[in-house]
């Protein structure tokens, strides 16, 4: 059932102009700031060479890349996210779920995993971005994969803050906006701590995704990401099923 | 067969439901057998689609209980919402999806198997009169149609009840003669409980008839019943639910 919920997003994802557009645009901007870190290595490279270990073409270019794609994520996600329950509910089609013999579990999964297939098909084109570059010299596969997997994460973050923030309003526009605001909010966590060993840090999710930017995948880091993805999945559940105690 | 007809489709107890301090629904029961159709009215605000929606499982009571086949709704809601098609107020449509594409849809998440669906997706569009228009988008079509397309929804699973929700309106006569017809066919293997303002609906329609008024049921006939004490519904109707209506307003 999970599986049809999820097929039934994708479809209406697709059959909107909104998911080609975006997947259009995200790849547009990433191709830019690609060509820029391209460039950039290019200028440096004779340096590079005098140099005992230099970084390669993976830590120069790459990692910005996923870098700036993780961002972009962050903007692009409550555009994606604002339809899934709020939609539903401001065309009266969510009862026809309701009464259909599936769980609320059933259908938040669903929804849930639609977005991350979707997302899957963002992060492969930065990915067959980065693998473009293997035309003129190497990459380093281990921190490219520990790059996706981070964005994997950090997509599948968004988008339950997304989900839940969706199902407390019938409006998609206020589901937009809400989550927008509660992303970047946790981005300024991340701007405005000045200490290293601060206790926000931990709860920073660019601090984590940071890790993942680097080559570590450290489990605290997948743990993070992982509840915290958890978290809203399961507020987003009760959510609805008190709606139909509360009417 | 007799052991079939005599089987409870429906049997709710005691049904309540508050919103807030605000009663909407107090203490109604209702029974339902196979091959019955139940004509339920009242005014608008009586209580009708709050206790639809108490039904299908799309609100939960504030007290009493609902067994659909004898299943309770509350404690296994997957197995008996397998018996139940609905069709609400507002038919559920998605506008961006084709007719098939969208019964499609309601098939699979009625748990309909994939052998019987492109059968059941057929049949269900040959009695809903919507055998030609399968590919067009649903945002595309008109009222009357949607609305068809609604209840094609409902039925699609071959529910042993089926629940609708003012399922004529905005159709044209002809389209509401059909629609009826198409319900006392329903009713014949089923139970459907069919909603509405329509008078002359119920009483060529219904087997039985409930009627509601601010939250409470004032009035349980067969037709039958109607027919032989030779009174119009619709004296019943605005006896019952007029008074209380202007006296408050006084």
């Amino acid at each position: 059932m999970i599986f049809v919920i999820a097929h039934k997003e994708l479809k209406a994802l697709f059959n909107s102009s909104l998911a080609w557009t975006l997947l259009a645009l995200m790849q547009l901007v990433l191709a830019w700031i690609f060509l820029g870190r391209l460039d950039a290595f290019l200028e440096i490279q004779p340096q590079l060479i005098q140099l005992a270990n230099p970084p390669g073409l993976t830590e120069i270019i790459v990692a910005p890349v996923f870098a700036a794609a993780a961002i972009v994520l962050l903007m692009a996600t409550p555009l994606l996210t604002m339809r899934l329950i709020a939609e539903e509910r401001h065309n009266h089609t969510m009862t026809f779920l309701i009464s259909a013999p599936i769980s609320m579990t059933d259908i938040v999964i669903g929804k849930f995993l639609g977005m991350m297939i979707f997302f899957s098909v963002i992060i492969a084109l930065v990915i067959a971005l980065s693998i473009s570059l293997l035309v003129g010299g190497t990459l380093d596969f281990g921190l490219l994969l520990s790059n996706a997997v981070g964005l994997f994460m950090i997509a599948a973050c968004f988008t339950s803050l997304g989900l839940y923030i969706s199902c407390l309003t019938a409006q998609p526009a206020i589901a937009a906006a809400g989550a927008l605001g509660g992303l970047l909010a946790l981005w300024a966590i991340d701007i405005t701590m000045n200490d290293v060993n601060n206790i926000a840090q931990d709860f920073s999710i660019f601090k984590h995704y940071e890790n993942f930017n680097r080559g570590i995948i450290d489990t605290f880091d997948l743990v993070y990401f992982m509840l915290f993805t958890l978290t809203f999945l399961v507020l987003s559940i009760r959510r609805l099923d008190g709606e139909r105690l509360r009417g | 067969m007799t052991e079939n007809s005599l089987m409870l489709t429906i049997s709710a107890h005691n049904l309540s439901r508050n919103f807030g301090s605000y009663t909407a629904v107090r203490e109604i029961n209702l029974e339902l057998r196979h091959g019955e159709v139940l004509g339920f009215l009242g005014p608008n605000g009586a209580g009708k689609t709050t206790t639809m929606r108490m039904l299908t499982g799309n609100l939960a009571p504030s007290s009493g209980s609902v067994e659909i086949y004898g299943i309770d709704l509350l404690d296994r809601p997957r197995d008996a919402k397998m018996h139940i098609g609905y069709l609400p107020e507002t038919p559920p449509l998605y506008r961006e999806l084709t007719v098939n594409e969208y019964l499609r849809l309601a098939a699979k998440l009625h748990r309909v198997s994939k052998i019987k669906i492109c059968s059941a997706l057929d049949e269900v569009k040959l009695q809903c009169g919507l055998k030609d228009m399968g590919k067009y988008l649903i945002g595309s079509l008109s009222k009357g149609y949607q609305q068809r397309v609604g209840i094609a929804q409902a039925i699609i699973h071959d529910p042993d009840v089926i629940i609708l929700d003012e399922p004529t309106v905005g159709l044209d006569p002809n389209q509401m003669r059909e629609i009826l017809s198409l319900i006392r066919n329903l009713g014949t293997k089923r139970s459907v409980v069919l909603s509405t303002h329509i008078l002359s609906e119920v009483e060529n329609v219904c087997d039985r008839v409930q009627i509601m008024h601010q939250g409470q049921m004032v009035f349980n006939e067969s037709m039958t019943g109607v027919k032989q004490k030779k009174i119009s519904l619709e004296e019943i109707f605005s006896q019952l639910t007029l008074n209380d209506k202007t006296s408050e307003k006084i």
